[in-house]
């Protein structure tokens, strides 16, 4: 697909769901259905989706160790193994696996492929490449230090760890423009971090070409959707402010089970919240699922112990097998008229058979 | 099931952490915080600007009033010539308010003095049933009493 029909696409898409609510509660005052409704139906399905597609996953056999092997083996006293990027045990895929989903370690081993020219002839580079990891990682935590301090919505009292988060976060006490007015309230840094580090993520698939070539309206779509939801919520943050006591009325009695809308929070907030619930409900549809998917990659998972442990494939199903032997009591009276030769001389009835015969040919 | 137990071990803790609002603190109701205006708070019926934009922008307009008194000397405020953000504000809460409501309507012009103790504290003199009740509600501790003195508040 052409990369601009993508992109296309997914921006047709994110201009939808921001529409949606905009009209919908700006024009229409449907407040209970995008402020209860569609977020406890995003939950809805959010939950069962992956629950569906992690079981579903669990269900498909592993029948073989396929660890991506990027250390040595462990194999003889004086070879020095690497116990986590070849590990034998259920400790070094742990080690292994941590060392995956907290920092992203196969990202970090990405690699450019380059041609260059040198001493005329065409030599093939392959050089550091460490962006796409530092903007995933960039963009992974502060998504999750985002998520984390929305809690003081979501929560009454609220707990310590959001207060922490809050100071570190905010520590740089900068406004969000160096303009009066503007220097409260003090500037998150994985706010910025979060929107730069999309920025980047964005203009890399479409920059490097052989990126380009397999970007999808899918890949777009999550991107932009996500780009939207860190604009409203910093919008709403430092420019269009809300009525935030409404908002975690509104948050809390969703978690209360006891659901309010309530009047006058402002229509950029309803856009924000339908963004998210979109996201949401979006997510075990989507690539989006690496979130669980991470945890079941069977190159990681996987302790590569094929030398010692015998891995029975669980689909073999029980083969009727003829045996040799089975085959011979079966034939081997005709055997023996053929005059072929036979293991095993039948005893009693070959016997005079085999006596006459043999007799026969001695004489 | 291949690895049955440790895929829903995982997916029990995955689910537990999305799912931890709903669980903590399940059995309470949580009280909306309900700010108290003081008689004479009451008595004055609006403040240096419409309530909407107070409750959403107060910070930005002290932050305003912070820079143009202390750098810039100014320490009188015209609600006629209100700052430049509460007229753009003005503008955009227009722009997305619900349809046919006006989400500000302008206040009666007065000239204050540009003062968080002597102007705001005066009329809002309950500092713990005012401003406390919505900022720990939301868990903000504004710096504003680093420098300030908290008024005394009678008991």
């Amino acid at each position: 697909m052409n990369f601009i029909l993508g992109i296309i696409i997914a921006l047709i898409g994110v201009a939808g769901v921001i529409l949606i609510p905009w009209i919908g509660v700006g024009a229409f005052d449907m407040r209970i259905l995008f402020g209860i409704v569609v977020p406890y139906a995003a939950m809805a399905t959010f939950f069962v989706g992956i629950i569906v597609r992690v079981i579903g996953w669990a269900r498909s056999p592993v029948p073989f160790r396929i660890p991506t092997t990027a250390g040595q083996q462990w194999s003889f006293p004086w070879i020095k193994p690497n116990r986590i990027d070849n590990p034998r045990s259920t400790g070094g895929v742990i080690v292994r696996m941590l060392f995956e989903v907290l920092t992203f370690r196969s990202l970090f081993r990405n690699t450019r492929l380059e041609y260059r020219s040198a001493e005329g002839g065409p030599k093939i580079d392959y050089e550091w490449e460490k962006w796409l990891w530092l903007a995933a990682l960039a963009f992974h935590y502060s998504f999750l230090v985002i998520f984390l301090r929305h809690f003081r919505f979501f929560t009454e009292p609220i707990p310590g760890f959001v207060h922490l988060l809050e100071s570190l976060d905010g520590f740089l006490q900068l406004g969000v423009l160096p303009v009066s007015g503007l220097g409260v309230p003090s500037v998150y840094v994985t706010d910025m971090l979060l929107l730069l580090a999309l920025l980047y993520l964005f203009v890399r698939r479409i920059y490097i070409s052989q990126v380009r070539y397999v970007s999808l309206p899918a890949d777009y779509f999550p991107l932009l959707l996500i780009l939207a939801l860190g604009t409203t919520g910093v919008l709403m943050r430092y420019f269009i402010r809300v009525d935030i006591t409404a908002v975690k009325t509104l948050a809390l009695g969703l978690f209360k089970l006891s659901p309010k809308a309530p009047e006058g929070i402002g229509v950029i907030f309803y856009i924000h919240l339908f963004v998210l619930s979109v996201l949401v409900a979006y997510f075990p549809f989507s690539k989006l699922m690496h979130f669980m998917g991470v945890f079941l990659s069977p190159t990681r998972n996987l302790s590569n112990n094929s030398r010692m442990v015998r891995h029975v494939n669980p689909w073999n199903y029980p083969v009727k097998v003829h045996t040799y032997e089975a085959y011979e009591d079966e034939f081997r009276e005709h055997m023996i008229e053929a005059g072929l030769p036979v293991e095993k001389m039948p005893e009693k009835p070959a016997e005079q058979e085999g006596e006459s015969s043999e007799g026969e040919e001695k004489e | 099931m291949y690895d049955g137990w440790k895929i829903i071990v995982g997916l029990i803790v995955c689910l537990a952490f999305f799912t931890f609002p709903f669980f903590y603190d399940a059995g309470k109701a949580a009280k909306a915080p309900e700010p108290v205006l003081t008689p004479k708070a009451k008595e004055a019926k609006e403040c240096v600007a419409p309530g909407a934009y107070m409750k959403r922008y107060h910070m930005q307009l002290l932050e305003d009033w912070r820079n143009t008194a202390v750098r810039g000397g100014e320490r009188y405020y015209d609600t006629g010539n209100p700052t430049w953000h509460l007229r753009v504000m003005d503008k955009i809460a227009d722009a997305t308010a619900s349809a046919g409501e006006r989400l500000y309507k302008s206040v009666e012009r007065k000239v204050y003095y540009k003062s968080l103790q002597v102007t705001c504290m005066d009329c809002h003199s309950n500092k713990s049933k005012f401003c406390d009740q919505c900022h720990n509600y939301m868990g903000i501790a504004p710096y504003c009493w680093e420098c300030h003195i908290e008024p005394e508040e009678k008991k």
